[in-house]
């Protein structure tokens, strides 16, 4: 008896607590990371976003004069307008990038000859970075010299000058951004593909379940968690276009292709700009989109693993 | 004792020093940031360091030359942090707010010598806030309308001098199936050159920079005028279709391949037209055209500066490389052909034997009695020069959206210029 509690008394204060202290340990320096680098500058944004500040000088504390101006903006439909509308195109239309992503997935998930050149061929756009996609993309659709009119006019149609078009240019961005994000796409649904029960398709087979009723009854159902993801990856991906719009049309034609995250730039540390303030100011609006999706994300995850 | 006695000694031969410059004996270290980052003026600002190494023996140089376009980012750093001796920069508006967040030196001083106060006058008031000087120039260039000479001569066409042999001019390059002008506005400054000169033409250079400065309206009548003038232009096809989708130098070919017949542009749109392979037979220079015959002709001529940071920690040093870089000679060789290709600030310098430095030298010293302006974005603040040229490249695509432009242009200006 006496031995025991001892033993008990010399074990350390980390050795009996060990369990619950491990993984703090283990988090420390992501979390300590995360903090200096994430959290703590949401919050001085939030902060800098009541003042003007050139960089430079002594910052003023204006309120919210700052996002007075961007409501002004949004009546007179002026630049902030054309940004958020040009964000829900984004968001909209980039998710495009998941059903064309499922179908090649589906498409190249056979065993063929040379199958593994295909998918590579498949994913090689994911692989080259957003700038030269964005090149590539602006020699196509150069309105004198490119490829795209050259191929409109042999059918007798165009010229179009799409990145010139305010029309046209959000489009025309949108349509190089999928090239690299259904391939991503498409690459979480081999994986997921390979996860599929085969015992189940039997078994759907067996049932007489053949072609589309396959597909959306068994397979898309075991595709869960890959769709899941490539939600997230891509309206986060939407939310933050950024690259493409910098190198494809610097935000022209007059400020036609926008988004939130390039207006932010663009009036806090472009050539011209130096609002910081003004920029934090965007970049609060933008975080607050992000959090709803993020908090909806966060809450279905948490519904799941509760199901589990 | 000794030691006191030593340093007293080497103050006083400073101070003898002091009086006759060249003689100073310069120690310690000059650091220089340079914004020169294409290789020809790379080269020649490195060479030029080097001759003022070789006069100061005893200082030790250290150059850091970064990319043109990072360098504007990075000035608002490394002027707070890590400050160098020397930087380079431009005139005018674009260093305004360094001077009043007391960020650059003041150099009036040096602006009070007769060798710099006689020779560079011309400079002096793109330099000068708040009645100081804040840097020195080392080098310009003009702005004009470069032409192919080949395209004119086919067409009968001479050099213009008013506005109606403009237009007359333009209508027959633009019968013959050819545009008059070549332009890229996707970075929008291009159309801020036509600004300038559209505007200085039609209302003068005094009230160009009230503009600037916001001390008029952008819907007031004789703004309207400076469009209408432009929409004439854009009406008959002047320009090339697309030009919102081209930089500058994409814009190059179509005059390159004779689909344009010119270019209004800074001085240094002649080495790319060369290295196309136009020769000087085909390609040639003249002045903007005269618009209203009331006012002064006045010309774009961007100045290059030198500064020094207010945080420097060899100020003596700095003061003497800017005293060798506004040299005469210095100016003439850094200037001349083989290096800049541009035109030397000091007036007693020799402009290098190019046509069109020669050219351009001779507009800018005997027929701009308006006035030079630094270009439209070192002019206006930096906000309203980012707003008005969005404002340009939307009227040169949407000519009929201009009383739209003009409204949004008024209401930045009540929003900028307020404080």
């Amino acid at each position: 008896m006496t031995v025991a509690a001892d033993a008990s008394e010399q074990e350390s204060w980390f050795h009996r607590n060990q369990q619950s202290i491990a993984p703090w340990l283990f988090l420390a320096p992501g979390l300590l990371f995360f903090m200096v680098y994430v959290i703590i500058p949401v919050f001085q944004s939030f902060n800098l976003s009541l003042y003007e500040w050139d960089g430079l000088g002594a910052a003023e504390y204006v309120g919210f004069s700052n996002y007075e101006d961007l409501y002004w903006e949004w009546v007179d439909r002026d630049a902030f307008y054309i940004s958020m509308k040009n964000n829900l195109i984004w968001l909209i239309l980039y998710l495009a990038a998941i059903p064309a992503g499922l179908f090649i997935a589906l498409f190249l998930n056979q065993t063929v000859w040379g199958i593994r050149l295909y998918k590579s061929l498949f994913f090689f756009p994911f692989v080259i970075s957003q700038v030269v996609v964005g090149l590539v993309f602006t020699w196509f659709y150069d309105p004198t010299f490119g490829l795209l009119n050259e191929f409109l006019g042999f059918f007798g149609l165009g010229p179009v000058n799409v990145l010139g078009d305010e029309r046209f240019v959000t489009y025309g961005i949108i349509f190089a951004g999928l090239w690299p994000q259904t391939a991503y796409c498409m690459i979480l649904y081999l994986t997921g593909l390979n996860a599929v029960d085969p015992e189940q398709i039997e078994a759907g087979r067996l049932d007489g379940a053949k072609g589309w009723k396959m597909l959306w009854h068994i397979i898309i159902p075991q595709l869960r968690p890959a769709t899941f993801i490539a939600f997230v990856v891509t309206i986060i991906g939407a939310l933050r276009s950024f690259d493409l719009i910098s190198i494809m049309t610097q935000g022209g034609p007059f400020g036609s292709s926008r988004v939130l995250a390039y207006y932010m730039f663009e009036v806090a540390l472009s050539e011209y700009g130096f609002r910081m303030g003004y920029g934090a100011a965007i970049a609060v609006i933008l975080f607050l989109i992000m959090l709803c999706f993020i908090a909806y994300f966060l809450w279905s995850m948490y519904r799941e693993e509760k199901g589990h | 004792m000794y030691s006191t006695f030593k340093r007293t000694t080497a103050a006083l031969a400073l101070g003898v020093a002091m009086a006759a410059p060249a003689a100073a004996e310069l120690t310690g270290e000059l650091r220089i940031f340079l914004d020169t980052s294409n290789p020809a003026p790379r080269a020649t600002m490195e060479a030029m360091i080097e001759r003022f190494g070789a006069q100061h023996p005893g200082l030790e140089i250290e150059t850091t030359v970064i990319d043109r376009e990072a360098y504007k980012t990075q000035i608002r750093n490394f002027l707070t942090a890590d400050t160098p001796d020397v930087a380079t920069w431009y005139a005018a508006n674009r260093m305004k707010p360094y001077v009043e967040a007391g960020l650059f030196e003041d150099v009036s001083d040096l602006w009070a010598e007769p060798e710099i106060a006689d020779n560079l006058a011309s400079t002096k008031g793109a330099l000068t806030i708040d009645g100081k000087q804040w840097g020195v120039p080392y080098t310009y260039y003009q702005w004009g309308v470069y032409y192919r000479k080949d395209i004119f001569d086919e067409l009968g066409l001479s050099e213009p001098t008013t506005w109606e042999e403009e237009l007359s001019n333009c209508q027959k390059i633009v019968d013959s199936g050819r545009a008059c002008y070549t332009i890229g506005t996707k970075f929008l400054w291009t159309a801020g050159g036509w600004f300038d000169y559209l505007n200085m033409r039609t209302n003068g250079f005094d009230f160009h920079q009230q503009l600037a400065n916001g001390e008029i309206s952008w819907e007031d009548d004789r703004v309207k005028q400076t469009f209408a003038n432009w929409k004439q232009l854009i009406d008959m096809g002047a320009f090339i279709d697309n030009h919102q989708t081209y930089s500058w130098q994409e814009a190059l070919p179509f005059m390159v391949n004779g689909e344009a017949a010119a270019y209004l542009m800074g001085n240094f749109a002649v080495a790319p037209l060369r290295d196309a392979g136009l020769t000087d037979d085909q390609l040639d220079f003249y002045q903007f055209v005269a618009i209203n015959p009331d006012v002064e002709l006045a010309e774009d001529a961007p100045t290059d500066t030198f500064h020094i940071p207010a945080n420097a920690s060899n100020k003596e040093a700095a003061r003497e490389f800017l005293r060798f870089v506004v040299s005469a000679d210095e100016q003439t060789e850094i200037n001349n052909g083989a290096n800049l290709g541009q035109l030397p600030v000091n007036a007693q310098s020799a402009v290098d034997d190019d046509k069109f430095l020669q050219q351009g030298f001779e507009m800018l010293s005997s027929n701009s009695p308006g006035g030079v302006a630094q270009f439209w974005d070192r002019d206006a603040p930096a906000e309203m020069a980012k707003a008005s040229m969005e404002g340009f490249q939307e009227f040169m695509v949407k000519p009929d959206n201009v009383d739209r432009i003009l409204a949004k242009l008024e209401r930045a200006r009540g929003r900028i210029y307020d404080n």
